[in-house]
């Protein structure tokens, strides 16, 4: 009744003791109780989860108490696996369980934001102009007014304005941009639709319906293997992280588990309770090091020397010497061993050329269909050549039905080839192979062995279609040769033991690697023996930290050979096991339609972002990489002139790569031309690029014409985490304060420029607008112009899938989104109802033309056969589609945009959908959301097309079509594929055929999704789902030049920078420390270390890191580890404040002082935002950078082939990508650390004036 | 208008005081249960300077308080009566009162010190965490004060006058702040500031006074309720 009151009933209270009068029991009001009892009571339970780019995909409990989120924990009802096979939960982990402190925290953004001196500028010109389009262009086309808010960017000076307003701002800039410049100046960033399908499908739907660009994002984070595109023509396909229990041999190579992978490793540890051996590799000491029986450190960057030695040991003991029928029968069947390779002469030595061809041979080997891409093998049976099924050119006839692996000719002979011509060969020459050990980066051990490595090879001789003859050998034997291994054939270069110092046996290796060689040969044995008597159960789990190499491709093409050697790809506990990136989007096929309004125009523009970024951030103007650094020894380096932007190009203009902006003028202005013309457009395009009247934007990126004007950023961080060469960014592409030291190409005497493109002054500040969508103040945020606050994960309705566990599940929306933040679809569906209305008198009812690349898993992709030719040069023809870029026109109504943007678009119905080379009919899809989402009943242009105006139709929309989800539309994809293999693969869905997974079910439970053609495993009871498993067990080729995977790669640029066989090629010199190191000193000490940015603990990558929780976990800010040994020589001590620099930019943090680390190693974990603890740097005189401000983009040639199988452009699947770890810094203490909080006279750094 | 203010102060004021003291500490008991707590911030910042510092603080302003408790409430004759003059009585309590009030000045200064100056500390202090520190420091300083003058008047009258306001207010006399209307300045500014201690008592952190642990000496080891 009253507390007090109750305190005076002292004599009533009721008092008994007991336990011989030590303890009592006293009638108390227990009330008080209630407060720590309601503190853990709540109002309900909500299904969401985090949508980061960490590959856990986990279901989380979300409370909700008082209309707040308080807090949340890990969901546990996934359903169960199979007998005998461990559960998924509990998934999840620190960092999950903190997020949701961000909702309500002081990082949170909560109402749109704008920079103060841009929305002044807009206010006046609204007042001048009554028309939003031309109150935005009296803005950015008076350069000192555009000026005036570009170079306050990432100072601050934020102020609030409402939805109105930035939506006029955003829409008014947009059409003004692809009114004077063209639709495709406009870009959006966004990474991962795995996280958040819905929220990424939001603004690539807006962008695509008026003609912007769809930025990459795997291949730019440098996630993406090219390794893995080129061995079997596909993005990445890895096993579910059950299957890794099945593993009896697992290597954690280059990939921490229990750090990034925390919700998977439990399988990791319980496999090894189940008896199976664990191998890790990695330079440093690290959480997962301790989980290894073995534990591997080779050098930094020198994974692909151990794997070579590896290689060469399984080689040698398994396949030479002949011990498994296992083995022998798999890479017989399944990969390009057995194939024949023509020989050439070049420079007076005997190179490995490219695969034979049916059409080298007479009468085309009766193969006349697509002769060009059918390759040759010699059959045992026949004793004669034969062109087997499953190669590319089977796959895009006319007659369907042969591309399958069945081990037949296409006339249905059974085969079995020949992997060695050992014993039956014409001659034994001399064949040479490139070395290229003994040079690079100046950090690292290198080996004096001669460049040119001759090894005597069994060949055999045939008389080609013309009469000539030619030499040819076998992809084996040839192999065998690269590899150093003695068959008795005599001749130099090759050992006959381990011990021989010979590339690439163990003895070799320890000289670069410092890794034991008799840990090396442990390892590749047991590796091998396991894989032999468990038939391919040896797998390796491998992460971004060796794929972050400039030679990343030899890293791991040099382990995807150990395990297709050893006959572990495609067999469940086997494989390549790469994670990194939440890359698998499940629904894929269902998602791209509304994700990139195909329902309305096809094709969407693609842009690769490496390859855009390096142009458009002018990062080739500081290139210090030349061609002959990394060229062959093999080929004449004259031949291979020009600097890395002048590849890009080429690449581009021959059809290899997207490009944007693409045109030197608006696409719909080239459509008006040409139809004034009276021409078609594609022609009028040739016309017009032959005489030079038109050109490719990218040769010349500096000209205002052809700036990327208006940017969209959402989802991502890209300005705090993915940005490489951050200082470079900030200078040229947004014009702002920055830290870059370097000095472009003009700078420096002698300095050869690129031949391609028109050098001139560097443009600065190419960007207009910059707006950004988050959740929270990020880096990136800090440097836009418009900040638009989105739902949190557990405000709005989504969808997340991943490729580590096979289920599908919701974010949805616990609470509405707080203060006035919105969801991502809301926004851009707010932009393109503003868009629509403003857009009128401006832009109509336009053509439009795109330019498209060759594109994988199309006919395209048989663009090009056998030679290189560049039509610029006169080499051959300008054809579209064939020799360059295809030109499409494609036409758009933009004031309908909105009304397009919230309906299903007819081409559903008119041509189907599809993904990877097959289509399908999915009218019975469309029929039904009409009935399930409803159908337009306004009298507007979409009428009675199904809506998609909510985040949940959209999921619907997405469910409804993809076979992931549909067991119908599964069955039809297999179907569909059916024709193209000849054999029937339905049965994989047959029993899943009434299947249909809508949003509520999942809300209700994560659903496990439906085996589909889209994917290379399967979801079954018996199996765990592993790449390439369909493709071994059910005959379906893998998308490569010969249906199989590939060992060899046997383009012309692929020979030429070496890589048609894995090397080992060391680092590559970036050449950015002599300029700076001891030439801005502060009297301490400078040492120079190998700057490595790995996936952190505290964070997933740029997301909690300013988390307070995980901030308090950890340091509290930036850090740098790095060795004991590099800390005494720089004089410092752990905590110590350090500054990290070279010519890209400076750093500053604390130093880690660690044991973990090796000397001459530093390791910055990646993305800790620059926005928390953060001091300015004694180098730059700005406040310190984040991880990317020493790092800079290069390209690699071998990236940008196209039109050639397997490398074929295809979105995020191939392209160049975006290496970071051959960078070096130099490190000292720092003297002073300025936390510049004061007030400074500089009006500028205070925003004030 | 100088008697009125000495009246008011001295001769409602404590009436004022004390009622907000008690109903305001009543109130606070009732409504703010989870208010009702000392608000350590030991966790804070702890070194051992400060744990003596607090110690000493504690033991001197107990017995501070039962000091003037006890001297200004005991009937002049209960003393007399056992042979102590009121000079000689006037010299135990400043010797006692000297002692203790050093004690507590050394600590307090401490906690005075890291209140303000302790990052920490600062960053976790509501404005009447600060106001009541600097005002307790204020009232000791005002306190010890009293001694210098109090050395200039040995015979004891000054302290009976104090006694004999304290005593009256207690026993609601009607003019007992007549008693005090001619003592010096300082005694004044000591009696004020300790009337507003008592005023801002239920508003702060003192409230923990009211719950000290005495049962804990006696408490036995396991206190169970019955559901």
């Amino acid at each position: 009744m009253s507390n007090f009151l109750d305190r005076l009933t002292f004599f009533k209270r009721h008092k008994e003791s007991f336990s011989n009068e030590h303890g009592v029991t006293v009638d108390e009001d227990r009330r008080w109780e209630d407060g720590y009892r309601s503190r853990w009571q709540h109002d309900k339970v909500v299904r969401s989860t985090h949508g980061v780019n960490c590959t856990g995909s986990c279901s989380w409990k979300i409370y909700v108490k008082n209309g707040l989120v308080t807090w949340e924990t890990q969901q546990t009802d996934y359903p169960r696996t199979r007998p005998g096979l461990p559960n998924h939960e509990p998934r999840g982990c620190a960092r999950g369980a903190s997020f949701s402190w961000y909702i309500y925290s002081a990082n949170r953004l909560k109402y749109p934001m704008v920079r103060r001196h841009l929305v002044e500028l807009w206010r006046d010109a609204k007042k001048q102009h009554s028309d939003p389009v031309e109150a935005w262009a009296s803005i950015v086309q008076d350069p000192k007014k555009a000026q005036s808010y570009k170079s306050r960017r990432g100072l601050g000076g934020f102020v609030r304005a409402d939805w109105q307003e930035v939506q006029e701002i955003i829409a008014a800039a947009n059409v003004y941009t692809a009114r004077d410049y063209g639709p495709d100046r406009i870009i959006g960033f966004s990474p991962i639709p795995a996280m958040s399908m819905v929220s990424y499908a939001a603004g690539t739907r807006y962008l695509s319906l008026i003609g912007g660009v769809c930025m990459s994002f795997y291949d730019w984070y440098c996630d993406l293997p090219p390794a893995s595109p080129q061995t079997w023509g596909e993005q990445t396909d890895v096993p579910e992280s059950a299957d890794w229990f099945n593993s009896t041999f697992l290597m954690m190579w280059g990939s921490n588990v229990p750090q990034t992978r925390t919700p998977d490793a439990h399988y990791m540890t319980e496999a090894r309770y189940r008896g199976t051996k664990t191998v890790t590799v990695t330079p440093d000491y690290s959480e997962a090091s301790k989980f290894g029986d073995i534990w591997l450190n080779p050098k930094q960057g020198t994974d692909s020397a151990l794997a070579m030695a590896m290689g060469h040991v399984i080689l040698k003991e398994w396949h030479v010497e002949g011990k498994s029928d296992y083995f022998d029968d798999y890479v017989r069947r399944y990969t390009d061993l057995p194939y024949l390779v023509l020989l050439d002469e070049e420079n007076g030595n005997t190179v490995p050329g490219r695969f034979l061809r049916a059409s080298d041979l007479a009468d085309d080997l009766g193969e006349q269909d697509n002769a060009d891409w059918k390759t040759i093998s010699w059959d045992e049976n026949s004793g004669s050549l034969v062109a087997p099924t499953g190669s590319i050119g089977f796959r895009w006839t006319e007659t369907k039905g042969k591309w399958n692996l069945e081990q037949k000719t296409g006339d249905g002979r059974d085969i079995h080839l020949r992997l060695s011509h050992i014993d039956n060969s014409d001659e034994v020459t001399e064949v040479a192979f490139p070395y290229f050990g003994g040079g690079g980066n100046p950090h690292f051990s290198h080996t004096s062995h001669d460049p040119v490595q001759k090894r005597r090879v069994p060949i055999r001789t045939i008389t080609l279609a013309d009469g000539s003859s030619a030499r040819v050998a076998s992809v084996f034997d040839l192999m065998v040769a690269n590899y150093g291994i003695d068959r008795g054939l005599g001749g130099d270069h090759v050992a006959s033991s381990y011990d021989d110092d010979v590339p690439y046996t163990p003895a070799w290796q320890e000289a670069i690697t410092g890794v034991p060689r008799e840990k090396v040969i442990t390892v590749a044995q047991q590796f091998a023996e396991n894989a032999h008597k468990t038939h391919g159960k040896s797998m390796i789990i491998i992460g971004a930290a060796m794929n972050h190499w400039y030679h990343m491709d030899m890293n791991y093409r040099g382990v995807i050979k150990m395990l297709m050697m050893c006959g572990c790809v495609g067999v469940s506990g086997g494989g390549w096991a790469h994670y990194v990136g939440q890359e698998k989007l499940r629904p894929q096929t269902g998602w791209a339609p509304v994700a990139f309004a195909m329902d309305w125009h096809r094709p969407p523009r693609h842009m690769n972002s490496t390859s855009f970024f390096y142009n458009h951030t002018s990062q080739w103007r500081h290139e210090t990489v030349k061609m002959d650094e990394i060229l062959s020894p093999l080929v004449n380096a004259d031949d291979w002139n020009g600097s890395m932007i002048d590849y890009n190009v080429r690449a581009e203009r021959m059809g290899w790569l997207p490009s944007a902006p693409q045109l030197s003028r608006n696409p719909l202005q080239v459509a008006r031309e040409a139809k004034q013309a009276g021409m078609e457009i594609k022609d009028y395009i040739v016309q017009s690029l032959r005489d030079g009247s038109l050109q490719f934007a990218s040769e010349d990126p500096d000209n205002p014409a052809n700036f990327p004007r208006n940017m969209f950023v959402w989802r991502s961080n890209l300005l705090g985490s993915s940005g490489k060469g951050h200082e470079y960014f900030l200078k040229y592409l947004l014009g702002t304060e920055n830290g870059l030291q370097g000095k472009d190409l003009d700078s420096i005497p002698n300095a050869e420029k690129p031949e391609e493109v028109k050098w001139r002054d560097a443009a600065t500040g190419k960007l207009d607008l910059l707006t950004t969508l988050d959740f929270r103040m990020s880096t990136t945020c800090m440097y836009s112009d418009i900040v638009l606050p989105t739902a949190t994960w557990y405000e709005k309705h989504d969808m997340n899938t991943s490729d580590m566990h096979p289920f599908i599940h919701p974010l949805t929306a616990a609470v509405d989104p707080a203060w006035e933040s919105r969801s991502d679809w809301d926004i851009y569906k707010g932009i393109a109802k503003k868009f629509s209305e403003l857009c009128q008198g401006h832009l109509g009812e336009e053509t439009d033309v795109t330019t498209l690349p060759h594109i994988h898993d199309t006919p395209a992709e048989m663009a090009q056969p056998k030679d290189v030719k560049d039509w610029k040069k006169g080499e051959c023809e300008p054809i579209p589609g064939k020799t360059m870029p295809n030109m499409v026109p494609v036409e758009r109504n933009y004031p309908e945009t909105y009304n397009r943007f919230t309906a299903l678009g007819p081409l559903m119905d008119n041509v189907g959908n599809g993904g990877k080379g097959i289509t399908w009919k999915t009218n019975d899809e469309v029929e039904f959301l009409g009935d399930l989402n409803g159908r337009v009943t306004e009298d507007v242009s979409t009428k009675g097309r199904p809506k998609i105006r909510t985040a949940i139709n959209a999921c619907e929309t997405i469910l409804s079509l993809a076979p992931e989800t549909n067991g119908h539309v599964a069955v039809r994809a297999w179907d569909a594929l059916s024709v193209q293999t000849g054999r029937e693969h339905a049965h994989l869905a047959n029993s899943h055929e009434g299947e249909t997974i809508r949003f509520n079910d999942i809300v209700a439970q994560p659903r496990k999704i439906i085996s589909s053609p889209t994917w290379s495993g399967i979801e079954s009871e018996k199996v765990s789902y592993n790449a390439g498993w369909t493709n071994i067990n059910e005959l379906i080729p893998w998308r490569t030049i010969t249906g199989r995977q590939q060992f060899y790669q046997d383009h012309l640029w692929m020979r030429a920078f070496g890589e048609t066989l894995c090397v080992y090629k060391p680092p590559i010199d970036m050449k950015t420390i002599d300029p700076i190191m001891n030439k801005k000193g502060n009297g301490n000490t400078e040492i120079v270390l190998n700057f490595i940015t790995p996936h952190q603990k505290w964070g997933i990558h740029s997301t909690y890191t300013d988390n307070l929780l995980m901030l308090t976990l950890s340091r509290g800010g930036p850090i740098v580890w790095m060795s004991e040994k590099d800390a005494a020589k720089a004089g410092l001590e752990d905590n110590d404040w350090i500054e990290v620099f070279n010519v890209n930019g400076a750093i500053t943090a604390r130093a880690v002082v660690s044991q973990r680390v090796p000397e001459g190693m530093s390791m910055m974990y990646h993305a800790q935002e620059k926005i928390v603890n953060t001091p300015g740097s004694e180098i730059t005189g700005n406040r310190g950078g984040i991880h990317n401000s020493v790092t800079r983009a290069v390209l690699k040639p071998t990236h940008m082939i196209g039109g050639y199988a397997q490398q074929s452009y295809f979105f995020n699947y191939h392209g160049t990508v975006g290496s970071n770890r051959d960078e070096f810094i130099v490190v000292r203490k720092m003297k002073n650390v300025d936390w510049m909080d004061e007030e400074s006279g500089d009006a500028m750094r205070t925003e004030g004036a | 208008m100088e008697t009125y203010i000495n009246q008011l102060i001295f001769g409602v004021g404590p009436y004022l005081a004390g009622t907000i003291f008690l109903l305001g500490s009543f109130l606070r008991y009732e409504r703010g249960q989870y208010t009702w707590r000392a608000m350590s911030s030991q966790t804070l910042s702890n070194p051992p300077a400060f744990r003596w510092a607090s110690i000493a603080f504690h033991v001197g302003i107990l017995l501070l308080f039962f000091g003037h408790l006890f001297g200004l409430l005991t009937p002049t004759v209960v003393y007399t009566s056992v042979g102590l003059s009121p000079g000689a009585k006037q010299i135990m309590a400043m010797v006692a009162g000297g002692l203790f009030g050093l004690l507590c000045f050394v600590g307090l200064t401490y906690l005075v010190f890291r209140r303000l100056f302790n990052a920490r500390v600062r960053a976790n202090s509501s404005s009447m965490d600060t106001f009541i520190i600097c005002l307790i420091y204020l009232q000791l300083i005002t306190g010890l004060s009293t001694l210098f003058v109090s050395m200039d008047h040995l015979d004891g009258a000054v302290m009976l006058d104090l006694a004999h306001w304290a005593q009256g207010i207690v026993t609601f006399q009607a003019g007992a702040w007549q008693y005090i209307v001619d003592v010096h300045w300082i005694y004044k500014l000591h009696i004020f500031l300790g009337l507003l201690m008592f005023t801002a008592f239920p508003f702060s952190r003192l409230v923990h006074i009211w719950s000290w642990p005495v049962e804990y000496v006696a408490r036995r080891y396991q206190i169970v309720r019955p559901q």
